[in-house]
């Protein structure tokens, strides 16, 4: 027996150690227990892996303080090369990111609103320990890292291992002054991830050859190339959100065909890695320091942000012209608010610098018009028309907010108003923008004077209705008011001599931006009568202006109206075009007697080319006398 | 012929090392195995704690010895990895025996045969090692002939250097 044991004695140790080993593997590879007992090892196999990583720590542990050592005396004290110009480089960047961050706090605090709405249990990072990598495996088949924190700095079982690139791994095995890291390359590691693009989840694991990938996915064209990988958060080890890396390619599983493996380029360079940090805190719950940290980041955010918006408003190019000489205030919105009270007005539009016959203002005064009296000449289908025959005069009607009933102080009040404010005639030449694009009222003042003849003009902020007064020929037309409330005409002109037309606004037309409901009537021509919302009239194309205007600053201005007849033209007016102007200023050019004048300067009769209104906007005219007292109805005309 | 075979009595006797060479040695290699690795990726190709397995080994000729060696640095090996223990401790126990029971037999002087053992027996850790990890285990485990092939190569070439530094470690006889 002695010489049994003598002779194969060798044998017998080679076999005796390898039965131990075999059993010890044995035990070491039984089914993994459950998470209060999560420890990889059992006693006495942590106790060898501690003795070894006690035994190769420390000369790592020196080793690589030396190395560190002598880099940091490296780059701190000698390699200063472009460090300034690093420098100014890095505080240009500072800027930037502070002006960025301002919109990404306001996106983080709207995700986290929502996600308290959502009851939704997110786990953010807030607490990292920072480690040194001191070793690795050493092995091909094993993605273990060794790192210089355990259990004494936190550090324990399962804790994710990050880097400001991406996730590293998780901390698999603790001893007092190190860990170790089992990266995600390793084919024992999983961590749940989520494709950026397409949502497509799973479960990260390292293939045989040392590279992270994607197992079992089902078959999707949608997966590309360069798609971002986050981590989802499902494995209950890495936060939501991470980084993981890149798709690089995707190869079908031979294992499992048809499910392919996403194979990913990890965001870490995992091959060199340095520092890394230990999350050792996190949570579903903002703590009071969480808190504190973001109130005082929203508050330096918004800092950032004003001074953000400052350095861009320096920096844009400003709509205000500095040289540009200064306007009359009189129509700015201070000045209204100033003298209403408080009263919401619309805004009007600055003074012109060169006023012209479009200009707000330059209308002539109500006063110097006469009720009644033609402002241009009429042309009728039936040929009753003069055209030329009466000097244009302005019949003004006004029932605003102060109507009296008393007509006449009523037209001094709105002539006194159109004095000041008072709009301008406008030819409709078929250029004329649609309501939408009208100027701004020049105020309530304006709105009773406005009554005359005028051009559509629409309050941005005054929900009214553009009436239109179109009379000639008995012809109406409606333009649409901007405020959405649509405007039926119920034109019932009256031609020769005794025009008349009358337009009723339906939906709450004619109130003013004050509030005050305006029925106006204009009479245009030869007792064209139009009433009309917001003091406001659109009238179109046999505007009856006369062809020279005096501004109240004494300009005069040269028009040529075109007056669209239906029918043959009347024999004395057929292509009577209207003399030049002479330029004299003549403010009085607009009362009767200047009927030959008027005569000489009055629009053009041009025959209906058919870009009239449809027929029915027609209405048949009425005789009406030529003129019309406003408010008074008139046996013959108006409604 | 004659130089793979031990011609001598002093070829067939075991080489005297200082304790501390048996001792700083293969803490050195599994060391510098786990550091350089971290700076210089491909530097895992090599396998540093089996070279010192191997020269303990065919340098001392004792079975046993070179089977307890094998086991101890192949165990100290597994406690770096994330494999169980006894993986690289039962490779490394049978390479140990056969260099060991090799060393006896021929002559481990030479280079040549230095170079030959190493080759076959990085080889042949390999095999025992994708046999173990790949079928005991059911680990996954990429087999590459020429990976293998390559890996056997360098180790040799640095195996055959090894060698001849650790060579100068010997007790002088005299």
């Amino acid at each position: 027996m002695d010489s049994f044991f003598s002779r194969y004695k060798n044998a017998l140790v080679l076999i005796v150690v390898l039965l131990a080993q075999v059993i010890g593997v044995a035990i070491q590879v039984r089914r993994p227990l459950p998470k209060e007992h999560a420890q990889p090892d059992a006693g006495g196999i942590r106790l060898i892996r501690y003795w070894a990583i006690s035994l190769v720590s420390p000369p790592e542990r020196l080793v690589h303080w030396l190395g560190a050592s002598i880099l940091g005396v490296w780059d701190n004290y000698l390699d200063l090369i472009h460090v300034r110009q690093q420098n100014r480089d890095l505080q240009a960047e500072i800027q930037r990111i502070r002006i960025e961050e301002g919109g990404i706090v306001e996106d983080a605090r709207q995700g986290q609103r929502l996600q308290q709405l959502l009851a939704f249990k997110e786990k953010y990072v807030y607490q990292t320990v920072p480690a040194q990598v001191i070793g690795t495996s050493g092995t091909e088949q094993s993605r273990i890292l060794s790192i210089n924190k355990g259990s004494k700095d936190g550090v324990s079982v399962d804790m994710p291992v990050i880097t400001p690139d991406g996730i590293v791994g998780r901390i698999r095995e603790v001893f007092p002054h190190t860990s170790q890291v089992l990266e995600i390359t390793d084919p024992t590691s999983g961590a749940g991830i989520i494709l950026a693009d397409t949502r497509i989840r799973g479960i990260l694991r390292g293939n045989a050859l040392g590279q992270p990938q994607v197992v079992n996915v089902m078959p999707d064209e949608r997966i590309k190339t360069g798609e971002r990988v986050v981590t989802s958060g499902g494995d209950q080890i890495f936060p939501r959100g991470l980084a993981v890396g890149v798709v690089d390619r995707v190869v079908t599983d031979p294992d499992h065909d048809p499910l392919v493996d996403v194979l990913i380029h990890p965001a870490a360079n995992l091959s060199q890695l340095e520092e890394v940090l230990v999350i050792t805190n996190m949570g579903d719950e903002v703590t009071p320091k969480q808190k504190l940290d973001m109130i005082q980041s929203e508050a330096a955010a918004d800092t950032e942000q004003l001074k953000a918006s400052e350095v861009l408003a320096e920096r844009l190019p400003s709509r205000i012209d500095p040289d540009a000489p200064k306007t009359d205030d009189q129509n700015s919105d201070d000045s209204a608010d100033a003298e209403g009270e408080g009263i919401a007005r619309p805004m009007r539009p600055p003074s012109a610098l060169h006023p012209d016959r479009f200009t707000p203002n330059t209308t002539p005064a109500a006063a110097s018009l006469t009720p009644g009296a033609r402002l241009a000449p009429q042309s009728e289908g039936s040929g009753t028309t003069k055209a030329g025959v009466a000097k244009p005069h302005a019949a003004v009607s006004t029932s605003s907010s102060s109507d009296s009933g008393d007509n006449g102080d009523a037209t001094e009040t709105a002539a006194a108003a159109a004095k000041k404010k008072g709009p301008e005639l406008v030819p409709d030449d078929g250029s004329r923008p649609p309501s939408t694009m009208a100027v701004h009222p020049t105020g309530p003042s304006a709105t009773a004077s406005s009554h005359a003849e005028t051009t559509a003009t629409a309050p941005v902020h005054a929900p009214m209705a553009i009436l239109p007064a179109t009379s000639s020929h008995g012809t109406a037309t409606a333009t649409g008011g901007t405020a959405s409330s649509t405007t039926q005409p119920h034109a019932t002109p009256t031609a020769g001599g005794g025009t008349a037309s009358a337009s009723k606004p339906v939906a709450g037309s004619s109130s003013t931006p004050g509030g005050a409901t305006t029925r106006a009537a204009t009479t245009a021509g030869n007792g064209i009568t139009s009433p009309s919302g917001a003091g406001t009239t659109a009238v179109r194309a046999a505007n009856p202006r006369p062809a020279t205007v005096s501004g109240e600053n004494g300009t005069t201005s040269e028009v040529k109206t075109k007056v669209i007849v239906d029918g043959p033209l009347p024999a004395g007016a057929k292509k009577t075009t209207p003399p030049a102007s002479t330029g004299t200023p003549s403010p009085q050019t607009q009362h009767a007697p200047a009927a030959p004048t008027a005569q000489k300067k009055g629009p053009e009769l041009v025959p209906d080319d058919g870009s009239r209104p449809p027929p029915t906007m027609q209405q048949k005219p009425k005789p009406q006398p030529q003129q019309t007292t406003p408010a008074q109805p008139q046996p013959q005309g108006g409604r | 012929m004659s130089r793979l075979v031990a011609a001598s009595r002093r070829d067939i006797e075991a080489q005297p090392y200082p304790l501390i060479v048996f001792i700083l040695v293969p803490v050195l290699a599994l060391g510098l195995q786990s550091f350089v690795a971290l700076h210089f990726e491909r530097f895992d190709i090599l396998d540093l704690p089996l070279l010192v397995t191997i020269y303990f080994a065919i340098t001392r000729r004792d079975p046993i010895a070179g089977t307890i060696t094998g086991c101890v640095i192949g165990i100290a090996q597994d406690a770096l990895t994330r494999q169980p223990l006894g993986i690289f401790g039962i490779c490394k126990s049978i390479i140990g025996y056969l260099a060991a029971s090799l060393g006896v037999r021929i002559d481990t002087e030479n280079h040549g045969t230095r170079a030959l053992l190493t080759f076959g027996f990085v080889f042949l850790h390999s095999g025992m090692y994708w046999l173990l990890v790949r079928r005991l285990l059911a680990q996954p485990y990429a087999w590459s002939w020429i990976h293998e092939l390559i890996r056997a190569l360098i180790n040799t070439v640095v195996g055959v250097i090894l060698f001849a530094l650790l060579d100068l470690a010997k007790r002088k006889e005299y």
